[in-house]
Parts: C-alpha cells; structure tokens; sequence
C-alpha cells in the first residue's frame, strides 16, 4: 500500500461529482459544505453531533449491488470519510428521488407552523425526510424517536412531530431504479481497495487511509501504530472540533466489510466492531427488550447511524452504556493485531480510567455476545437527566442465572460509578446461591457500597448513584415479581416490559 | 400603470390618469393575511428549503477575519502579566486585541459601565472575575489560526478569593458591606401584624436554579469598515439599538457612525439583548484597526461558557392563612445571583419582586430582594425577565398551605385569585400597590378546571397511587398573570418606517427584530390590514438602525404591542394623505373614501390600491412616513416602590400531570392542559406557537436543564452533550392548547391582542407543583418536600427519600 500514491477525494454532492484535494483530513464535511460549497442551510448548533441542525444525508454501496442510506450529523464527519459516498443537503433534498415526500414534508412543516426561528429547521427537514426514505417512520412514537437528535427550542416539538406523521402518511417511494443507478456511479468513483489521502493542515501533514479489508487494516494500523482509528467520526470528531487536537494519521475503518457483519452462531452473537447502533439495535432487542429501550435512548438516530458497537467498547468510556450491558451478558472481545487474534472478556478491558488493554497498532475485531439462557433473567436500565440522547448517570445491567429457586450466578455491570465500566464483585457475591428476595437485595445493596465509590459531576452526586445503583437492584426484584412496575421511560405507551 | 411612462423625464409632458393603464379592481371580500387570521411565519417557506439567511450564512467579503477570544481560566484573579507578543508573531494572526488597543470606552455593558470588553492589562483594573470572561482576542485569516495562535499568550495570574455559589455571595457581601446591587423592598400592609395575627403560619425555601438560552444559533457578529471610519455591524441580536451605541461608545465615535443590521436571529429568548455588544464591539475594533471586515462566531461551548444566564434564586418564605387557605400576609425574601456584573439585573430582580404575587391577592405582603455577586458569568434577559423565579415562590406557597390544611391545591389557589374586573369584589391591590382592574383569571381557571376534568382526574389518581408501591402521580393547575410593559417606563416606545411605492408595493421596516416569534409577520399582518392589501404586498425588511432610530430591545414581549403600533400609525398617516388626496381629486367627503380589499372605494367609483397610489404619485404626495408609539398611562417610583409600571396584564393557567419513579426520581409528564390569554389574537397560529414553545421551555428550566460549577467556578455544563433541553419524547403526546375565546384586551393595544412571547413560560410551573404533588403521595404525609428545580431525577429523589419519615 505505501506505493500507492494520494488521491482526491471523490464522491457526489447533490447528484454532482466532487473530486477534492487540498483540504485538510479533519476537515468536517460541515465547514467544507458551508465554506467551499456555500451550502449554507446545512447549520452549525453544536459542532459535536448533539443538535442535528447540521443533518444530511448520506448513500453508499452496501456491498450487495444496493444502497445504504442514513442521516448523520455533518460537523463531526471528516471529509475524505465522503469518499466514495454521495451527500443530500437540505436545499436540494428530493430532488434526485421522493420528491413527493419532500414537498409534503416542507409544505406540512410550513403550513402546521412547524419552524420559528428556523434554524433547526433544515436539520429536522433532512432528518424527517431520510428516516421517512428509509421506512423508519412508522408511527408517531417513530417519528419522535427518529428526531429526538435534534434540538428545536422555539417550538415545544409538537408541529414538527404532527408534520412527521403526514409524511409518515405517505408511502414510501419505490426508487430501486434511482438506487441502482446511484449504486453503480457511486461504485464508479471508489478509489480502489485502500483510499489514501495526503493533506496538509494547520498541524502539520496528515495521512488518511481507509482500507476495505480487515487484512489490509491490519498492515496499515501495524505500519503506523500511532494512528487514530475512525470509524463513525461520533468521538474523535469532537477531538478536532472541540479539543483541537491535531491528528497525523487517520484509518477510516467504516469500509471495511469484514468489521460490519452481525452472525448468530450455536446461540452467541458476533457482531463486527464496524456495526453501528442503528444495525446492531434490532438485533440487540431481540436479545432482550432492555437492550433495545437502552438502544433507543443511546443517542440521536443520527449518531447511532454513524457511531459503531467497537468505537463505543474501544474508546473506553466510564460511561459508555453499551459495555455494562454487555459486561453483564458475558460478552467477549476480538482484538488483532498484524496475524495475531486474542480474546478477552469485556471487562478485563477496561483496565482503569483511561486505560484499555489495546496494545499499539491493536484493534476491535469483533465482539461476542451470547444470548440468554432459558434459566436466565436479564435487566438494563439507564438513569439520565433527560430520557433521550444524554449521558447516563448511572447505567445498570443484570443478569441472574437461577438453579431453581436459587440464583447460581450474578452478573451486576455497572456504568457511571466507577472509572471504568465495572462488575459489582461484592454484591454479586453476596446473591449468589440464595434466593432472589428481598432480604436478598437489602444484603447485595449494602454490599453495592462495598464495591463502589462513585464520583460528583455534572451528571448526578456520588450518594445519588450508589443510592439509585441500590434501588435498580431492588427494581429487578419487583420486576421478576407479578407487580413488575412499568418503567418511567415507556410509561406512555403503557408497553410491556416483561423479563427475558 | 407604466412604471417607465412615469419616471419619463424625456419632456413628453405629463400623462393623464386616463393614460395610466389602470384596471379595474377585483372583489376579493377580505385581503389575504390580515389580522387575526392564522397566518403563516413569513420565513417558513425559506426555513424549511435552508434559503433563510443568518449572519455566519451571508457571503463574507473578500479579505474577511475570523476572531477568537481568549477566556480567563480563573473565577477571580489579577492579572498579573499578560503577553501576546508570540500571539502576534504567527503569520496569518492580523492582529490582537487587548484593552489598550481601545480607543473609546472599554465597555460593552447595557446601563451600569461594569463590563469591560477585555480586562486591563495592569493596574487595579487588571481582573479577571468569571471563568471564560474575555481576556484578548485574535483576528487571523482563519478560525483555526486564530485559536492556535491564542495559545501561545501567556497570562499571569493571581488567584483571589472566589464566590461560587448564593451562599458564599451572601458571606462575600456581609464582608464587603454591600450587595453589588442595593436591596430592594415592596410593602402593602402591615406584614408583620398580619403574620402575628394569622390563624397559621409556615416558613420554608425553595431555590430555583438557572438556564442556559440554548438559542439554536450562537452569538455571532460581522463588522464591515465603511468610509470615514464608519462601520456596518450585521450581529445577531434583540437590541440593534444598544449594539450601535456600544460598539460607537468603544471607538469613541458618535452613534451616526455606526449601523447595525439583523435580519433575524436564530433564537433570543433574552440572551441576545445585551450581550451580542461584546461580540460587535470586538469585531468592529478589529475591522476599524485592520481596515478588513471581521467576523466572529462563537463555538456552543465558548457561548456556553462566556454569556449569561438566567438569575438563578433562591426565595424564603413566611406565609400567614386561615384555614380555608385565604393568605393573610406574604413575606418573601429573594436571594439573587447576579453573576459579577450587574448587566439587566436590578430590572429582572424588580421583576422577580413585580411577580412574587402571580395570580394572588395578598392583603399584606413585603418582598425583598437581594442582588448578589458571584464570580460567574453575569447573569442576563432570559424569557420572563425575573418573573418565573418569583412566581415559583407563590406557588410552592400554595402547594404548602394545601398540604398544612389537607385542602386540594387548587381549591387553595382559587381562594387567593385576584377577583374578575367584573366581579362586585373590589379589585386586588399587587404589593407594588397597582389595582389589578383586568382580571379574568377566575373565570380562566373554572373553565380549566372543567376541560382538564381535574377533579376526575384528582380522584383517579389518588385511587391509582394508594394501589401503586413504586409509582406515585401528580397532578397541579396552577394560574399565570404576566404584567406587559418594560417596567423601565422610557423604554415603552417604538418606531416605524413605511414606505408605498408607485405599484402599491409597500416596504416595511420596524424597530422590532425577529428571532422566530413571528414578530414580522404579526406587524406586516397589521399594515396589510390598514391598507387593505393583501400581505404579499408588504415587503418585510431587516431591523436596521439606519432606518428606526433609538429602538428598544424587543424584549418583554412588548415587540407586537409597540411595533404593530407604530407600523399602524405610519400606515395610518400615508392611509390619510391618500384620503386627502382622494377628497380633493373626486369631490367627495373623507368617509366616502374606504379601504377594502385591494381597492379603494371613492364616492361612486372604485380603483385598485396600486391605481391610487400611482396617482397620489403624480400629485406629488408623500407616499412614505415613520410612526411611532409610546405606551400610555405607565409610571413607577422605585423610591415608594408604588405606581402603575404595567399597561396590562396577560393570564394563563395550565393543568399538568406526572408520574414519579420512587426508586429513581425519574419522572414524566405525562397530561398537560393549557387554556391561555392572548386578548384578541393578531395570529392565532403564532400565538399558539409561543404557548406550547415557552411551555416547553419553561419545562425544561424546571425539570432537566442544570448548569452544574464545580467549586473552581468552571461551567460543566457547557454544550448540548451534558446541558439537556428538552427532546420531542419529553413533550408529552396528550398535549391539549386552546387559546381564551373570550379574550380581548381591556387596554386599547393593536387590536385589542395581548403579548405572548413570555408569559407561557410560566404555564410549566404546573410540572413543578405536579411533581411536588406526587413526591407528597409518595411520603407519608408528614412532612412536606422542599424540592428544588431544576427538579431532576436526583432531586427528585432526594424529596421523596426526605418525605418517607
């Protein structure tokens, strides 16, 4: 690969073929649509994917012939990630497919006063009309779900949500000729098996590569282990537009397709770490409804459509929801690097604050994740400020394996109260071999105090967590009762939320 | 008509009327778009296709900079050194700001001259006293550039003591002597004796915490040099007006010198009165010293960290019943952070003070507020200006008498409204001693009551609480009665330009600015109608101080009050010359002459508008003219703390319910009903818009938005990852909004309508006292739980652990 020599990066922006050299690797696809394209309906609210004023929508090859097409958030994509992809923004959305839909989208969005300052608008435009292109708007529920990435502070939400539901209204368009014909100019301009891009920033020169086989991401990442590994952008994005971090070398793992298959082998799950939330969410609900409420409350769709299972495992987050919910299934990880494969519980990654067991120019392969047993009871649940799209204060996640009345095993994972993504050893400890009762909890939650000593921030205080890291404890136990108390989460729809 | 044959300066001579073309009208039986009707915002179509241009969205020049500023990292400190030199030195930086290169006043502050844009450099004045106040700032070619080279300035500090918090404020002025604002007191009654007297008596606090504006767009501001050392300002900001003088004041140059134009901002909500003057002043220094337009727009973060909030407060209360809930006295103590300027705060503490009596008759009362310094940001305009904070004062009284006396809390609040201007009762006097003669919040909140089936709805959710262990519900109708006007009284004026062009086009310009509250609209709503023409005819046009002189800020959700007044009177006046010059071409007496939809009935004859104006054109009449207004019969002496500060008032009321979670203090809202006041309403559509928006809003101050300092007075909560505003699964589905049929405005406003942009806000107290309601299910009864807001999970929590003996 190092004889390859730089290309440009090649991809299509409203149907028009860019071909683009001279910008910087970090550039977000944001800057480049407003400031060289002069693009300027697509907004900056936050710069770190938390808004969606900068949504757009983005189609590739799926790598069967077809077309994968999702909203993300422009101003945490780099640009030579475009490469090979085709960009919608909001002034010319609908114009090559679902015309239809987009004209009774701005016609309900401006008849129903759904816009006021207007600012938000085009994100809430794209993001409406590409969830609506991809069948995702189903109900009412869907559509707010589908916008819950995206801040509005005029409105109170309602018009947009009403001017959701008439575009739900509308059948979905058939554009498989559209799709086809896309597919095939977007196989067009690929840049071969590795694209690789040379740059010159305010940092210094940068090299991004983005190969589409694992063996080749391995060569790459072996021959520059200090290199970033990007895969949906939803961290190290923030690392340039929030901590100004300059980046040397990039490797843009999202093409490639070995890192993105989700397999069900013999009863355990194996999902590539280049799977985003968005694929990886119906497949985790299946596993059990808390992972998929967990799932759905993870971000914006618009992240989870970007964001992927290995980034949010591999940047090690204390707070990363989707470790302890895993921690507690007996997941296990994939790494390799150059030839060399290993695999490691979940947990025994997460060394401390900070830290993982990852070793220069080592990567996430793969994660495995069993299902539940017959004898198994499994509980997740997430406390935040806000339900949707925030970071947890403390994230839980149980699994009891009962022999009979007896629990025989106890895996308690929990995020948020500790600096890493911890198993609750002493509490554990103490359910194991007795029934799952009252006294039973009482003893474990005392013991919870044992295992943790949780940090005051902005989230929540220290008492808060352990106390509410107690009381979920005792939760799981009414909920394995006949009482079973609905969650506060999905109160409205007044939806079952039965145990596995 | 020819517009060519009219501007004809060839000597043909002039043409006769009959030559003009004219056509003959139609006979449409009312024009599009005029008052009261559900007119769409007139960006929507621009908005929803991304065409609608914000500043940071309009073409830079040529040549163009970008600033960054340098923030204090320190909560209180001198500084002891700061050097830029390396600053300077990075190719591309074109130059660095700090307070020396100020030629004019180093202030960007609304009244009090205690903001400086940039700290001195040495000397006494040398201080830094908020973590992210400006210290210098850096224009270079790029954004990028200029971050890095501010980096490399190294600032010397010395720590100086620090208050972070209310309490520490209240150590730090009992040490220094002072409050950096004197207090401020309201009496009626004799409070003391009427406590005394009281049949019951309770004492409590409750303390009500800020809120970031989280306007959608960030501070931004463009500075182009014009000759004569004159600058043009595109800012986004409410106040034009006071960003022209600002930035004039800073380079010592008359106001003349300096115009200030906004199409629209991308969200206020308050934060974009008095602190978009930084952001101008730093780019128009730049442009005058560089000769080169500047730009400067503010990273969330940045925004987050350098502008103001709302005050957070903390109120104390004695309150004095009978048992029957009727208050015999109030006594209320505010306790207000300010931030470390003094900024808009002895206006939003009065305000506070104007509404620690909401909806309430209070025989006696005595309010007194108290007007702190921290060493945080200064805390500035935010949607209600003070009010919301003291009227979560009053209401958590009542929600406390309902609890001592076992009365449901809305039969409490009912006892306590102020009576109907109908009523036979004599009106309630406020604790500012101003009669409240407009009341209808009686009759509002009956009619609420019986549509939000509250007492149906009271029943089932005791029955559900006493047969769930685990979830507990709420429920809380609380009133709103919002008094209109600044209560600076000077401030009641507007101005307005219209202009009527040969076509019968019609250019209309204001002093109000547009921030999405469809300001423009409602005011083009009201020209269209006095004309009589179709609202497509009127050109709405960019707020801009070369036009509308001496603005106010649109702010105190006077903005349709005072422009849709003034755009009517200068309409009004072209509307005469038109009659006048109609009386005297055709004979006929002025009430022959009548505007109806596009066309003009003259005598026996009818024309098109646009066939009149062209022939007023030709007999030379003036077809342009400003308006303006001034609110009648407002006055208030701050000394006695008395008089009439208020035109009117706006009412509202709003029934919401919740259920708790008693394991994790999460919540939901679940209902929430809302019957509101907008007198006649110029746009039904609009005024709804700001109903449900300020609701959620207003939810969002009380429940989920926390801005969290750690004890280094840095902000943690400085962007949307870990400063949550409301999402669309917070907005409950059963949503239910009806604005007050029976509304009209007692006092003679445009068209009789009532502002809306504020007092909606308030409506989400209901949230608050609904989850009071449902953490005192979750108790015992024994004691009551002093929740605070923002009522998050943890709080939550916490009150019902505190009420579980």
């Amino acid at each position: 690969m190092s004889d390859q020599s730089a290309q440009p990066i090649r991809f299509l922006l409203n149907g028009e073929a860019r071909s683009v050299s001279g910008q910087p690797a970090t550039t977000t696809l944001l800057r480049y649509l407003r400031e060289t394209e002069r693009l300027t309906g697509t907004k900056e609210g936050c710069a770190e994917g938390d808004c969606g004023a900068c949504t757009v929508l983005i189609s590739e090859n799926d790598g069967n012939g077809g077309l994968k097409r999702r909203p993300v958030n422009a101003c945490i994509q780099f640009l030579p990630a475009m490469n090979g992809r085709a960009i919608e923004t909001v002034e010319k959305l609908g114009s090559h497919r679902g015309a239809d839909g987009a004209d009774a989208l701005r016609e309900a969005m401006v008849e129903g006063h759904a816009s006021q300052c207007g600012f938000c608008t085009p994100g809430f435009v794209v993001q409406l009309f590409s969830a609506w292109d991809g069948g995702k708007l189903t109900d009412r529920q869907a559509v707010k779900d589908q916008i819950s990435g995206n801040l509005c502070r005029c409105t109170g939400y309602g018009p947009i949500i009403d001017a959701g539901e008439t575009l739900a209204k509308l059948p979905k368009p058939d554009t498989l000729g559209e799709d086809l014909a896309l597919a095939k100019r977007l196989g067009d301009i690929q840049n071969g098996a590795i694209f690789r891009y040379e740059a010159e920033s305010s940092g210094g020169p940068q090299l991004w590569f983005a190969p589409e086989n694992v063996d080749d991401l391995a060569d790459i990442y072996g021959a520059h282990p200090d290199a970033t590994l990007v895969a949906g952008a939803t961290d190290v994005g923030l690392w340039v537009t929030k901590q100004h971090r300059d980046l040397s070398v990039l490797i843009d793992i999202s093409k490639v397709r070995d890192l993105q298959m989700i397999e069900e082998r013999l009863g355990v799950l194996y999902f590539g770490a280049g799977v985003t939330h968005t694929e990886a969410l119906e497949t985790l609900a299946d596993i059990h409804p808390d992972l998929g409420e967990m799932m759905r409350r993870f971000a914006g769709a618009q992240i989870r459509n970007a964001g992927t299972v290995g980034g949010n495992i591999a940047n090690g987050s204390p707070i990363g929801d989707l470790p302890p919910c895993l921690i507690a299934l007996g997941a296990r990880l994939y790494l390799r690097k150059g030839e060399d494969m290993r695999v490691l519980d979940l947990e025994r990654f997460f060394v401390e604050y900070g830290k993982q067991d990852r070793a220069p120019g080592e990567f996430v392969v793969a994660l495995e994740v069993p299902r539940l047993e017959d004898d198994q009871r499994y509980f997740a649940h997430k406390i935040s400020k806000r339900f949707d799209s925030d970071i947890s204060a403390v994230m839980a996640a149980f699994r009891l394996t009962f022999d009979g009345e007896l629990v025989s095993e106890a895996r308690l994972a929990f995020g948020g109260m500790a600096g890493v993504p911890k198993r609750a050893s002493h509490a554990e400890a103490v359910l194991c071999g007795r029934p799952f009762d009252a006294v039973a909890v009482r003893d474990a939650q005392a013991a919870l105090a044992e295992d943790f000593r949780p940090l005051t921030d902005m989230r929540a205080s220290s008492e808060y967590r352990l106390k509410a890291a107690q009381n979920l404890l005792e939760r799981f136990r009414l909920e394995l009762t006949a009482e079973r108390p609905a969650r506060i989460a999905g109160f409205e729809t007044g939806e079952a939320r039965g145990t596995a | 008509m020819d517009e060519t044959r009219i501007q004809d300066r060839s000597g043909a001579g002039e043409p006769s009327i009959a030559e003009l073309g004219e056509r003959p009208p139609t006979h449409e039986r009312a024009i599009k778009g005029g008052v009261h009707t559900k007119r769409i915002h007139d960006s929507g179509v621009k908005h929803v296709s991304g065409a609608a241009r914000y500043v940071d969205d309009e073409p830079e020049l040529p040549g163009t900079l970008q600033i960054y500023i340098a923030m204090s990292e320190k909560a209180h400190a001198r500084i002891v050194s700061l050097d830029v030199s390396k600053v300077r030195d990075v190719p591309g930086v074109a130059c660095v700001l700090t307070a020396n290169d100020i030629p004019g006043q180093n202030d960007y502050s609304p009244v009090f001259g205690d903001d400086p844009i940039f700290p001195q450099t040495s000397g006494p004045e040398a201080l830094v006293q908020y973590v992210g106040q400006p210290i210098f700032a850096v224009a270079a070619e790029t954004i990028d550039l200029a971050r890095r080279a501010a980096k490399l300035a190294i600032v010397e500090y010395e720590e100086l003591p620090a208050a972070i918090t209310i309490e520490q404020a209240l150590a730090a002025a009992g040490e220094a002597g002072h409050d950096l604002l004197d207090p401020h007191e309201m009496r009626i009654g004799d409070v003391d004796a009427a406590l005394e007297g009281a049949p019951h008596r309770v004492l409590g606090r409750v303390a009500v915490g800020g809120q970031d504006h989280f306007y959608l767009e960030g501070q931004i501001a463009y500075s182009i040099p014009l000759e004569d050392g004159d600058v043009l300002v595109r800012s986004s900001t409410q106040h034009p007006s006071e960003v022209q003088h600002n930035v004039a004041k800073m380079l010592g140059v008359p106001d003349h010198a300096v115009t200030v134009e906004v199409r629209r901002m991308g969200g206020g909500f308050g934060g974009k009165e008095s602190q978009p003057a930084l952001f101008a002043a730093v780019t128009a220094l730049a442009a005058v010293k560089t000769g080169r337009p500047v730009k400067c727009r503010l990273d969330r973060d940045d925004d987050m960290e350098m502008t103001g909030k709302r005050h957070e407060v903390t109120i104390n209360y004695a309150v004095g019943f009978s048992g029957n809930g009727r208050i015999a006295a109030g006594d209320f103590s505010h306790l207000v952070r300010c931030g470390y300027s003094r900024d808009l705060s002895a206006a939003i503490a009065d305000r506070a003070m104007f509404h620690a009596d909401n909806a309430y008759s209070l025989p006696a009362a005595r309010i007194l507020s108290r007007r702190l310094k921290t060493h945080t940001v200064s805390n500035t305009a935010f949607r209600g200006f003070g009010g919301p904070q003291g009227m979560v004062g009053i209401e958590r009284v009542m929600d406390r008498i309902a609890f001592e006396t076992g009365i449901d809390p809305l039969d409490v609040r009912k006892v306590n409204l102020y009576p109907s201007f109908d009523s036979d009762r004599a009106p309630g006097v406020t604790p500012y001693h101003m009669p409240v003669t407009d009341s209808i919040i009686a009759e509002l909140v009956e009619e609420l009551e019986v549509t939000s089936g509250y007492r149906a709805r009271r029943e089932a959710i005791r029955q559900f609480n006493a047969q769930s262990p685990v979830l507990k519900k709420g429920l809380a109708l609380t009133p709103v009665k919002f008094g209109i006007s600044f209560t600076t009284s000077h401030l009641n004026q507007a101005g307005a330009l219209v202009h009527v062009y040969k076509d019968g086009s019609v250019h209309l310009n204001h002093g109000g600015t547009e921030m999405g509250q469809g300001l423009f609209v409602k005011v083009a709503q009201v020209v269209a109608e006095e004309f009589q023409i179709d609202i497509e005819k009127v050109k709405i046009t960019a707020t801009t101080t070369a036009k509308v002189p001496n603005t106010s800020a649109t702010a105190a959700s006077s903005g349709s009050d005072l422009n849709g007044m003034a755009a009517q009177a200068a309409a009004r006046t072209i509307k005469n010359r038109l009659i006048d010059y109609a009386c005297g071409r055709y004979h006929v007496p002025e009430e022959q002459v009548v505007f109806a939809a596009n066309r003009v009935l003259i005598g026996n004859e009818e024309k098109r508008f646009a066939d009149l104006v062209g022939e007023a054109y030709l007999a030379r009449i003036s077809l342009s003219s400003t308006g303006f207004y001034a609110t009648p019969d407002i006055h208030y002496d701050r000394e006695s703390a008395s008089g009439q500060p208020f035109y009117y008032f706006a009412y509202g009321a709003a029934c919401s319910e919740v259920v708790i979670d008693m394991l994790t203090g999460e919540y939901k809202l679940l209902r929430a009903d809302i019957l509101h006041d907008c007198g006649t309403s110029l746009n039904p559509a609009i005024d709804r818009g700001q109903i449900e928006g300020g609701f959620i809003q207003g939810m969002g101050w009380l429940t989920m938005e926390e801005l969290w300092w750690d004890d280094k007075g840095r902000l943690k909560t400085h962007a949307p990852s870990t400063y949550k505003i409301p999402t669309a699964n917070d907005r409950p589905d059963d949503l239910r909004i009806a604005i007050w049929e029976k509304g009209e405005n007692r006092s003679d406003t445009i068209y009789r309508s009532k502002a809306v942009g504020e007092p909606p806000f308030m409506l989400a107290i209901s949230v608050f006292s609904a989850l009071t309601d449902a953490v005192i299910a979750a108790g015992d009864g024994k004691a009551f739980p002093d929740l605070d807001a923002p009522a998050t999970p943890e709080r939550v929590l916490k009150a019902v652990e505190g009420v579980r003996g």
